[in-house]
């Protein structure tokens, strides 16, 4: 199969943006009645969807923030009622609470369509096996993946994270031909190969994998490609946008965003200046189908450019490069975003530590570490090491309940950690992509 | 009571990262002070330590290396005398076994006269009467501050 759906993706450009203005407009009228968020945020701003007489109006309508999700916690800004909706995914939020976003019967459909075009445009289709090892749950990856691979009439191994000897196993068994995971995650299942003597390039079928929801660079993708003996693709989303969304085709030259589905803009992340073709800049993201939860002018916070030309496997729609960078100080560990504010809400809940960190990070072996260190105060500290111990397990469980990721903490002498009165600059990241 | 009273000794323990010149950070301060150490052990945990010492003057240390940023606690403790023999240990040890004591921490010098062995018990109440029953000779906290 060469195209999951030809009508679409060998659309001619100009009908592209004749199909996102008609669904902007259908969008910001539907929002403008229905969502009395945007209702509010559009007449603060003072647009009224008439207003929009063209694709580039759309920068006249107000932005939307992760912050929104948080503070409308958990679904005041759902468009649609909890009787439509049929899933809900959560992801950890930046204050204690975290994001929760709802799909319609549409939108789960939607999102299984862009990753079912997706997938075929680098090649999975019936006769391949794949071993999905994002985590399935409350995390976006695993079941975005899992439907969108079905759709395309592939063999799910649905392994989730983790118990790596036996994924090798699985692969090796049940003939895995793709696997979709963190690119970081991929690593560390060769290494573990290795270990167990077998090795990926040429003791199992993988030839393709399916990587995001971290960064990694094309030096990364080379190595992986050469030891692995696979094709890396580039995977991207985020649960905002329902979850993993557009992936690369085997051009391997930025990921497809299909016209009907989302519309990107690249601005200035400073003045919000639009940005020409091929230009850095930040993304702003709005998805045009959307129904419960509607994303509209998105500021996601990833950097990137976009490559409007016909890409060479034939699909018109628009190409995001590989994600350069973050507006702001978001890390990801191990798939997971974490914004360092976040640590600070768990750690006043502890009186025995003070309020000040630092986040170191590094790369052991393949996987991301993250280290905390906290000041333990003058009225906790104790003689008794197991009661620092306990207080250290205290801090290493709030955290790892707030973050969604392992974290370890070291205790370390009260004052010794850096005070700011600007801009604080919290994380030191050693890892090198 | 009264006479428990009178064999707690008020040991320093400093917090410390495990990292190189943190002990001599301290030890100058104490030299800085003028403070004399008896007796002191270190206690390492993943990435931290716990620096216990016996000194001569206990506040002026403790206030010396709190102004110097150290995270400080007084903590009791006992100074029993050993038979500077084999066996010397057992002597003490059984007694506080026998009587449930439970020993949190100890470390011990071998000085001129004998031979010390300092205790952080989990009841010092409960282990003083103990002790001085079962023939102990435990310091008073006189002799070192």
């Amino acid at each position: 199969m060469r195209y999951f759906d030809p009508r679409i993706e060998e659309m001619p450009p100009e009908d592209i943006r004749k199909l996102q203005y008609r669904l902007l407009k259908t969008l910001v009228y539907r929002l403008y009645s229905f969502s009395p968020f945007y209702h509010d945020r559009m007449r603060e701003t003072g647009v009224h969807p008439d207003d929009i007489q063209s694709l580039e109006d759309i920068r006249k309508l107000p932005y939307m923030y992760k912050s929104d999700l948080r503070d409308n916690y958990p679904d005041k800004i759902f468009v649609a009622t909890q009787d439509d909706l049929v899933r809900y995914h959560v992801s950890s939020g930046t204050t204690g609470k975290p994001t929760v976003v709802g799909y319609t019967r549409n939108d789960l459909e939607n999102w299984t369509v862009s990753l079912a075009r997706g997938l075929v445009s680098c090649g999975i289709g019936r006769g391949d096996v794949l071993q999905v090892s994002y985590g399935y749950g409350l995390f976006t990856g695993g079941l975005g993946l899992h439907y969108g691979a079905e759709r395309v009439g592939a063999t799910v191994l649905p392994t989730s994270v983790g118990n790596t000897e036996r994924q090798i196993e699985l692969m090796q068994d049940l003939h895995t031909t793709a696997i979709a995971c963190t690119p970081s995650y991929l690593l560390h299942m060769g290494e573990v190969a290795e270990k167990m003597g077998v090795s990926i390039r040429d003791d199992t079928d993988l030839r393709t994998g399916i990587l995001g929801a971290e960064p990694w660079s094309d030096a990364m993708k080379a190595r992986m490609e050469e030891w692995l003996g696979i094709r890396a693709y580039d995977i991207y989303g985020t649960s905002e946008l329902s979850g993993p969304m557009f992936c690369e085709c085997t051009a391997q030259n930025g990921f497809h965003v299909w016209g009907d589905l989302a519309y990107i803009e690249i601005q200035d992340p400073k003045t919000g200046d639009p940005l020409g073709a091929g230009e850095k800049g930040e993304m702003v993201v709005t998805m045009l189908q959307k129904e419960a939860l509607p994303m509209i002018r998105f500021r996601i916070g990833d950097i990137s450019s976009v490559d409007d030309t016909v890409c060479s496997c034939g699909r018109t729609h628009p190409r995001v490069m590989r994600i350069s960078g973050r507006v702001d100080d978001m890390l990801i560990i191990r798939g997971i975003n974490v914004f360092p504010c976040q640590t600070e809400y768990p750690l006043n809940t502890i009186p025995e530590v003070g309020q000040h960190f630092m986040i170191e990070v590094d790369r052991k072996g393949a996987l991301d570490d993250m280290l905390v260190k906290v000041e333990v105060t003058k009225e906790a500290f104790s003689d008794r090491i197991t009661d620092l111990m306990a207080i250290r397990k205290k801090v290493e469980h709030r955290l790892r309940n707030a973050l969604n990721v392992a974290v370890d903490v070291e205790l370390v002498e009260p004052g010794s950690l850096p005070r700011f009165e600007g801009k604080a600059k919290r994380v030191i990241d050693r890892r090198k992509l | 009571m009264k006479d428990t009273g009178r064999y707690k000794i008020k040991q320093i323990s400093i917090f410390s990262e495990n990292k190189p010149g943190r002990l001599a950070a301290i030890a100058r301060a104490l030299q800085e002070e003028q403070v004399n150490i008896l007796a002191f052990s270190i206690a390492e945990a993943d990435g931290f330590g716990v620096v216990r010492a016996l000194v001569d003057k206990p506040e002026k240390a403790h206030q010396k290396l709190t102004d110097l940023g150290f995270n400080v606690a007084f903590t009791d403790v006992l100074a029993v005398r050993m038979r500077d023999i084999p066996g010397g240990l057992y002597e003490i040890a059984k007694i506080l076994g026998d009587g449930g004591i439970n020993i949190e921490y100890s470390y011990a010098y071998s000085g001129k006269e004998a031979a010390v062995l300092i205790l952080r018990v989990d009841s010092i109440e409960t282990a003083v009467p103990l002790l001085l029953q079962g023939g102990g000779e435990l310091l008073e906290s006189k002799v070192f501050h």
